[in-house]
């Protein structure tokens, strides 16, 4: 299981990078940026058909971070996998640079669209995966959605609209972290039963650990074998994964380590210690 | 003369574009047969998308077809294009500066009787602040049909206003529309018109009325209100010394504003800004409501005569 150790070095390594660029900007959201983690680096690093050279390429797979506040991670991830030099990402957030807060697509290649603004990204991805049908490419598009961010109803619309254009190419990810800012998703205003009412929207709906490679992987696998309808992968997940003091902390949304609390976080990301 | 809302030249003249240009996509959000996509779906089915009642997904969607090389054209009643879904044409469309044409039909009070809730008199003003957008208020159906394939060879957003009345035909076959410029239509010594979409018709009566009172009023058509003719402006404003806008929207944030804009920092002279004040509109016949909200001949010419008082 060679493949396994790498994918989970390299999401060690990406932890290691989110905290260390959210804490060089001071500002950033680091829960969400980690609960995602093993999702991104699967994705990058096992499944989709890419080339970092050619980041324009018609025929590459597609990911469109909905959840735009988990910029830094999409950013580590392009950075490992070589759109960019990894120095770069410490220019986050500061002022000229292509790592804008929430991804920018004009500004940095890899980025496939601009985000931030919660509940647009679903939408978008059913654009890509009409216009890969009608242009008769093979492209499959991947679009990761935060649990809180289930609350926009636009993201009904695009969830009717994907199973009433039969968008089998599309897969959206529910990164089940079960929190939002403000506390608990089910206090907040709760979007459960997420699974069930993506099903009843038409879609093939899987539930997986979202920090274990192998059902993550498993579970893209079997959505591209699935015709006549997309499919939702509800990922269940800790917001803050792989640095103990943020685990499961609404704290952690949208707040930047300080120079001491990178510190820590970094000593728990070491290397040799098993899974970050 | 001839009549014809520009919606329906819209219609028309998306046909023709989606012969020639493989890449033209329409979406739609259940108002076909109102915004005349209904031609384009007719023709081609695979290339145009029902989207449902759901404005919000419609343009998020246009978007992702954008990104993959499509042109698409998303159509709707002004009011829920850019009312509705401003946000998702805000970020979704403008900001990453996505080659998609958002043309929407029944702006303004003409309308009629579907009342304030259909009439808008706002788009002009949020299309027109958003970076990266381009503004086309076509003034009849030739204008329309050249606007409709200017927008398509424009890369970048564009936003495409559209009435729902028949208006008459102003422009021969052979008129060329270019973004960004604005069309004279007349030429005059002591003020001068700045009008878009039916507005045109009805200044270009004005003007003819206060020739027969010995003045010489000039009309400008200012179909393309951002990138506005900065240029045209100044110079109607250096040649006749007080302008009057006239345009079926409010007076803020449209082209009176627009105007004003260019002339308080450019070259200041008397304006009059005939548009609704304020206000939204009502139910009634298209006709009764330009009426009592001054979108008449009888206003812009009292505007003019008003405006000459202050020069
Ligand atoms: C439309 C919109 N409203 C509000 C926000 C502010 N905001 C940023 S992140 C967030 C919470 C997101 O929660 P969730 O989707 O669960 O994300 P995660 O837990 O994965 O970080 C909010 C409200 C936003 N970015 N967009
Ligand atoms: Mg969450």
């Amino acid at each position: 299981m060679h493949w396994l150790q790498d994918l989970e070095e390299k999401a060690r390594l990406i932890r290691r990078d989110i905290v260390t660029m959210i804490g060089a900007a001071g500002s950033g959201h680091p829960g969400g940026s980690l609960s995602a983690v093993e999702i991104v680096t699967a994705l990058y690093f096992h499944i989709m058909r890419l080339d970092p050279q050619n980041p324009d390429w018609p025929d590459r797979d597609r990911f469109i971070l909905s959840k735009g506040h988990a910029a830094p991670l999409l950013y580590a991830a392009l950075a490992h996998r070589g759109y960019f030099r990894r120095e770069e990402l410490l220019t986050l957030r500061k002022l000229g640079s292509r790592l804008q807060g929430h991804p920018d697509r004009k500004s940095l290649p890899g980025v496939e669209m601009s985000t931030g603004s919660l509940g647009q990204g679903l939408s978008v991805a059913n654009g890509i995966a009409l216009a890969g049908r009608l242009d008769g490419r093979p492209y499959r598009v991947y679009v990761l959605l935060g649990d809180g961010e289930l609350e926009e109803g636009m993201v009904w619309e695009a969830a009717m609209a994907a199973a009433h254009y039969k968008l089998d190419r599309v897969t959206a990810f529910i990164d089940h972290n079960g929190l939002q800012i403000d506390g608990p998703i089910r206090e907040v205003l709760s979007p459960e039963p997420i699974a069930a009412k993506f099903r009843a929207f038409g879609w093939e709906v899987l539930t997986i650990d979202g920090h274990d490679f192998g059902q993550i992987i498993g579970a893209v696998e079997e959505a591209k074998k699935i015709k006549g309808r997309p499919t939702a992968i509800v990922a269940e997940t800790v917001k803050g994964k792989g640095v103990g003091f943020m685990e499961h902390q609404v704290g952690w949304h949208g707040v930047a380590p300080k120079p001491e609390e990178v510190e820590r976080a970094l000593e728990e990301l070491e290397g040799g210690k098993g899974r970050g | 003369m001839a009549k014809m809302a520009t919606r329906e030249a819209y219609g028309r003249a998306l046909v023709e574009l989606g012969r020639e240009d493989e890449r033209v996509v329409v979406l739609d959000a259940d108002l076909s047969k109102s915004t005349k996509t209904e031609y384009f779906a007719r023709e081609f089915p695979h290339r145009f998308f029902n989207m449902g009642i759901a404005e919000q997904n419609l343009m998020g969607t246009a978007a992702g077809l954008a990104l993959c090389g499509k042109v698409p054209f998303a159509s709707s009643f002004a009011i829920f294009a850019t009312g509705r879904a401003f946000e998702q044409v805000r970020n979704s469309i403008a900001y990453p500066r996505l080659n998609v044409k958002i043309a929407a039909s029944h702006a303004g009070i003409t309308v009629g009787e579907d009342g304030a809730s259909h009439q808008s008199v706002e788009d002009i003003a949020l299309m027109r602040a958003l970076p990266n957008m381009t503004v086309i208020v076509p003034a009849d159906a030739v204008e329309t049909r050249q606007a409709v394939f200017a927008a398509a060879r424009h890369e970048g957003p564009v936003y495409l206003r559209l009435g729902r009345m028949g208006v008459p035909v102003l422009y021969y076959e052979d008129y060329r529309f270019q973004i960004g410029k604005a069309h004279r239509l007349r030429r005059g010594r002591d003020a001068t018109i700045l009008a878009c979409g039916y507005m045109v018709t009805l200044a270009l009566e004005a003007a003819r009325n206060l020739e027969a009172e010995g003045l010489s009023v000039g009309v400008l058509n200012v179909s393309t209100i951002k990138p506005l003719d900065r240029q045209a402006v100044v110079e109607a404003a250096r040649e006749t010394g007080a302008l009057v806008t006239a345009e079926e929207h409010s007076i803020i944030g449209g082209l009176g504003s627009a105007v004003a804009e260019v002339l308080a920092e450019e070259y200041p002279v008397p304006l009059r800004r005939v548009g609704l004040r304020d206000t939204f509109g009502e139910s009634g016949s298209p006709e009764e409501l330009l009426a009592k909200y001054g979108l008449s001949v009888a206003n812009i010419e009292k505007n003019v005569r008003e405006v000459l008082l202050q020069k």
